[in-house]
């Protein structure tokens, strides 16, 4: 009941938005060419919706998306999970880790355009590297706060290495791992926008480009709302498997 | 003897100084009894558990168990907690299974042995219940149903009822003692309620602070099960008291 009221405030609240966007571009004298009217990036909304284009792109984009989010939370929470059970290692890592984390993963564009070529790989290693500091920190810190009970416990019931891994060390760090992950997803939408700018022809991001070089800014609002909608529908599917795999694994509402 | 403690001393680096948890602790054990470590906070007591389990090792003198030097915890010796150390993301039944698993009996068999626990601890409408929608009771009965599934020869209790209130204390009292009786384990129990201690006990092994150390062990000579507010079971109460020096000299007065 709570979901749909606010789905109805989310719509209303657009509505408005739009009507008096719209409403002052009618009574004012300014140019379309500069910002469009809601109206106008509607009609080149279903334009594109209508010549298969945008679908087109949004399969590009997706695409990408799934491979690089989905390869690094996996590569960052094996070597979360690894790091996090060698504290000492870790000291050594860290300091590296750090050093990396806070660059831009589009300044080793130059590089990955240099390795790769353009196409859907830079894009890929662009939302690998967005995803994976958050992921691969967060999961490190999860391990090592896990209740030490855990693990005497499983001592005492004899669960050794491998399985200690995926019968305890997972599952009690998970709630803290799936909060890393969650925002990784955020910040790796993100630079799939800015990679597919620079580094390929195709894609939401390659549609903003190919909108400015068009001289259409009716395709780039559009273009910018879908990329809006898209990243919203991704973080509340994950929301929910979140939720789900929480709930199996006993979590409390 | 089955358990032998001998001269058995522990000693912590704390903030750079040594630290004695207990020191000259010896202790026989035999094969099915039911020992309580009594003693207040800093007693030492929990520690001495802990180094039994093999959780962690003493610094002097020796423990054994069945004749061979405890080194490490085995799940023949089972450790239960106050804060009962179940997986929250695991069911009832499945933290029931925990043990079995790093064992070589097929699926089917582990059911039916969990089963068998769960049903013995009361919990059969709630094997698909994960532990947080249980009260603290209720996971406390987990944590022993799951001990037991193992089957083993020795189970250690710290503090298991500390965080429950009076009532189910003593329902749970009554219902470890009685499946103590019952599976026929050796149980070493840490408590530092003395009531708790002679409701439970065989014997009672009172332990007194700076440092840990055993003063005496009582034993209880009340057989099988137990009233609370019978004379004897007083008697005994007020002879632990005493050792405590807890018991006041009475002026008694005399109406007539």
């Amino acid at each position: 009941m709570k979901k749909i009221l606010s789905l109805k405030n989310v719509i209303v609240s657009l509505i408005i938005l739009s009507a008096i966007w719209q409403l002052i571009f009618t009574v004012s004298e300014y140019d379309s060419a500069l910002f469009p009217s809601p109206l106008q990036s509607f009609q080149a909304l279903a334009e594109m919706i209508s010549d298969d284009i945008l679908i087109l792109h949004i399969k590009a984009s997706i695409y990408r998306f799934a491979i690089g989010y989905i390869s690094s939370v996996i590569a960052a929470v094996l070597l979360g999970l690894i790091l996090g059970r060698l504290p000492k290692v870790f000291q050594y890592v860290n300091p590296a880790l750090q050093l990396f984390r806070p660059i831009s993963p589009m300044a080793w564009m130059p590089f990955i355009v240099l390795w790769f070529g353009i196409g859907d790989i830079p894009a890929i290693v662009i939302i690998f590297i967005a995803a994976f500091f958050p992921v691969l920190l967060s999961t490190v810190s999860a391990v090592g706060g896990i209740d030490p009970i855990y693990l005497k416990v499983s001592e005492n019931f004899g669960i050794r290495q491998p399985q200690i891994m995926w019968k305890v060390i997972f599952p009690a760090a998970f709630p803290q791992i799936a909060n890393g992950i969650h925002l990784a997803l955020g910040t790796a939408w993100v630079f799939l926008v800015a990679g597919e700018m620079t580094g390929a022809q195709s894609g939401l991001g390659y549609l903003v480009i190919d909108a400015r070089n068009n001289l259409r800014a009716d395709i780039l609002f559009a273009d910018i709302i879908v990329i809006g909608l898209i990243g919203l529908i991704l973080d509340s599917l994950l929301k929910t498997a979140e939720k789900q795999i929480l709930k199996a694994w006993g979590g409390v509402d | 003897m089955y358990i032998e403690v001998e001269n058995a001393g522990k000693t912590f680096l704390q903030n750079g100084k040594e630290f004695t948890a207990f020191t000259d602790v010896s202790l026989s054990i035999e094969k099915g009894e039911f020992i309580c470590l009594l003693g207040p906070s800093g007693c030492g007591k929990s520690t001495l558990l802990n180094a039994i389990a093999g959780f962690s090792p003493i610094t002097s003198g020796s423990i054994k168990i069945d004749g061979k030097e405890i080194k490490e915890p085995s799940v023949e010796n089972v450790m239960i907690f106050q804060n009962y150390g179940l997986f929250p993301w695991r069911t009832v039944q499945k933290n029931v299974e925990l043990g079995l698993e790093s064992k070589k009996i097929s699926k089917d068999e582990r059911h039916k042995i969990a089963d068998k626990y769960i049903e013995l601890v009361g919990l059969e409408n709630f094997k698909r219940s994960h532990p947080r929608q249980l009260s603290g009771g209720m996971q406390q009965r987990v944590s022993i149903a799951r001990a037991l599934a193992v089957d083993p020869e020795i189970i250690f209790m710290d503090e298991p009822f500390g965080a429950l209130d009076a009532i189910t204390r003593m329902k749970l009292q009554d219902d470890i003692l009685s499946i103590s009786k019952q599976e026929k384990k050796t149980i070493i129990f840490v408590t530092h309620d003395i009531e708790e201690a002679v409701f439970l006990a065989d014997r009672i092994v009172i332990m007194t602070p700076n440092p840990g150390k055993i003063k005496s062990v009582v034993t209880v000579p009340l057989k099988g099960h137990r009233e609370r507010t019978a004379s004897d079971f007083l008697q005994i109460r007020d002879k632990i008291f005493e050792l405590f020096n807890m018991k006041h000299e009475e002026q008694i007065e005399y109406i007539i």
